[in-house]
């Protein structure tokens, strides 16, 4: 009897001991999400209080209870943010676009063409996905300015379509559809470039989502090379766009008007984010990396 | 058959143009650009061959606070952002309820613009004449006094580019890590189950060698991205990162290729090569260590 009882003692502690670590953990990881969410809040909460009131406040305050939009009209207005964001929206569709015909193509000629030098070809476009971006800008600066396409779209766009990666991960997609197909397709008559756009683009849909939003993600991102190929405010792009308003723009004091450029600029990734959350995970869980 | 190699070539022409064009020509070139002394950009000429550029670049007060920089991030970031990675995914892959719910958020910092996010956080940091700033503000409640992170003393802005850098790079580590987690298989935790093995024991012994591979990898691309630091930076402390005390080393690259101090190609590439030789260095280091520490299936 005694034993009996000390076995449901036993019972009880285990599970109050379960639902304290449980407890925890759901704490912590309550406190991480609250820590990435916080940044967010912040920008438009800032974005949404009025000039006067923000440099009012010494102590910060965490709420806002006169929301304003002027801030939104003055970032439209006071900087040319319009323009940076079409410049963004031509940048990334272009880029995109070229890439994907790019990838496809030589996608293809891996996956399912038989030609003489395949391997060798394959291996050394493998061995180029190693070499970094840092030290091939430094020509391409040289290249693109002897060229006299700075503060050009084709200067912007040119040396930003090449993904190794993308050729890669489509080619080992396209190699999954059954060979049968190709065959039947040959027998038929059916041209190589027709079989690609009717047979394997349908088929292998899901991973040329994936590579598509993931570049988009890298587009609208970039920094770097935009930064060093451009210097006229006509072509620049968000991320310059905000370093600009950043040092020079609205009057470095004007904060509640920067973040509202920020929360404009930051809207679009988010919405494709919510969209396609689990697309882009798995896309990136599949070998992604940043930078 | 002539026909057939032909038109393979062919598919793979768009790509080896571009490829060819802006990745392997600027390779061998970059090599060039580091060895010619004294070229000048707009005539392109130059009197010399050597490594003057190295030198130059080695001895260069700038490059050695970039280098100083660049180490101290790497140092910091790259254990700290993988071991918080793993303490977040075991909490993660532990709870059923919510579990989706918070794997989306945790990624989101991936998909926002650097640039962007940076600037909230030096909002959040900064003190300025109007205000201390939140962070000031949560110190006080603790009774710290106010420290302006952003142009204040250095151990204060290398904290708080740390902190950016950890949140920036976290969710790809936590993606990669709870995928790693759930692709255990469950039958190894059963048996430790009924032998009644304590949760620390499993966790050494089963959880920690079955993903080390994951771990390790994330260590070395880890490394490789730290020392590639530059947005970060920038977007806490502006372009002019050379006067705030805090470029690295490739913002001393990319200051030397454009901007005020810019138009020197041959020293950036001397710089580029230099970071490269350093990030191989430790790359190979790291692979040596996981072939004595890792444990393959």
């Amino acid at each position: 009897m005694g034993k009996q009882v000390d076995y449901e003692k036993m019972k009880k502690s285990s599970r109050v001991q379960k639902i304290a670590g449980k407890s925890i953990t759901y704490i912590l990881l309550t406190l991480w999400a609250l820590m990435v969410l916080f940044p967010f809040y912040w920008m438009i909460l800032t974005s949404v209080k009025s000039y006067s009131a923000y440099n009012s406040e010494y102590i910060p305050s965490l709420y806002t209870l006169s929301p304003t939009l002027e801030n939104y009209a003055e970032a439209f207005t006071a900087v040319p943010l319009a323009g940076y964001f079409w410049n963004t929206l031509i940048f990334t569709v272009i880029t995109t676009a070229l890439m994907l015909v790019v990838t496809v193509l030589a996608a293809f000629a891996f996956a399912r063409l038989e030609f003489r030098g395949k391997n060798a070809a394959f291996t050394i476009f493998l061995s180029l996905m190693m070499i970094p971006n840092e030290l091939v800008i430094i020509t391409n600066y040289v290249t693109i300015t002897n060229m006299d396409l700075r503060n050009t779209f084709s200067g912007l766009i040119l040396p930003s379509v090449t993904s190794v990666f993308y050729i890669y991960l489509l080619k080992e997609n396209f190699e999954q559809v059954p060979d049968q197909l190709y065959y039947a397709a040959k027998v038929d008559g059916t041209h190589d470039l027709k079989y690609l756009w009717k047979v394997l683009i349908p088929i292998c849909k899901p991973t040329i989502v994936t590579i598509t939003i993931l570049k988009v993600i890298e587009c609208w991102n970039s920094y770097v090379w935009p930064r060093l190929i451009t210097d006229d405010e006509a072509y620049f792009l968000v991320s310059n766009g905000i370093q600009e308003i950043r040092e020079s723009g609205f009057g470095r004091e004007n904060i509640p008007a920067m973040m509202a450029a920020v929360v404009v600029i930051s809207v679009p990734l988010v919405i494709l984010f919510l969209l396609f959350h689990k697309k882009i995970m798995a896309g990136v869980a599949r070998g992604g990396t940043k930078g | 058959m002539d026909k057939k190699n032909w038109k393979g070539w062919l598919y793979l022409l768009p790509a080896i143009l571009f490829l060819g064009f802006f990745l392997v020509y600027p390779l061998v070139d970059v090599f060039i650009y580091s060895f010619e002394e004294g070229y000048n950009s707009a005539s392109q000429t130059y009197f010399g061959t050597g490594l003057y550029n190295y030198s130059y670049v080695l001895h260069d007060p700038y490059f050695l606070q970039a280098v100083e920089n660049t180490f101290i991030l790497v140092l910091i970031t790259v254990p700290v952002s993988t071991g918080v990675a793993l303490l977040i995914s075991m909490g993660l892959s532990s709870i059923k309820p919510l579990r989706d719910l918070y794997q989306t958020i945790y990624f989101l910092p991936y998909v926002t613009n650097t640039l962007a996010v940076g600037l909230v956080f030096m909002i959040l940091f900064k003190k300025t004449a109007y205000t201390d700033g939140l962070i000031n503000l949560m110190l006080s409640w603790f009774g710290g006094n106010a420290i302006d992170f952003i142009d204040g003393p250095y151990p204060a802005k290398m904290f708080v580019l740390c902190f950016y850098t950890i949140w920036v790079v976290l969710p790809f580590k936590i993606l990669i890590l709870t995928s790693a987690l759930a692709s255990v298989n469950r039958d190894y935790y059963n048996a430790a189950k009924v032998d009644g093995t304590s949760g620390f024991r499993i966790f050494r012994k089963i959880t920690l060698p079955m993903i080390s591979p994951m771990i390790f990898y994330l260590v070395i691309t880890g490394f490789i991205g730290a020392f590639k630091a530059y947005s970060d930076a920038v977007a806490l402390f502006g372009t002019d990162l050379n006067a705030a005390g805090m470029n690295t080393i490739v913002g001393y690259v990319y200051d030397m290729l454009y901007g005020n101090s810019g138009g020197y190609p041959s020293y950036a590439s001397a710089a580029a090569i230099i970071l490269f030789a350093i990030v191989l260095t430790i790359t190979c280091i790291n692979l040596l260590i996981s072939r004595k520490k890792v444990h393959y299936v």
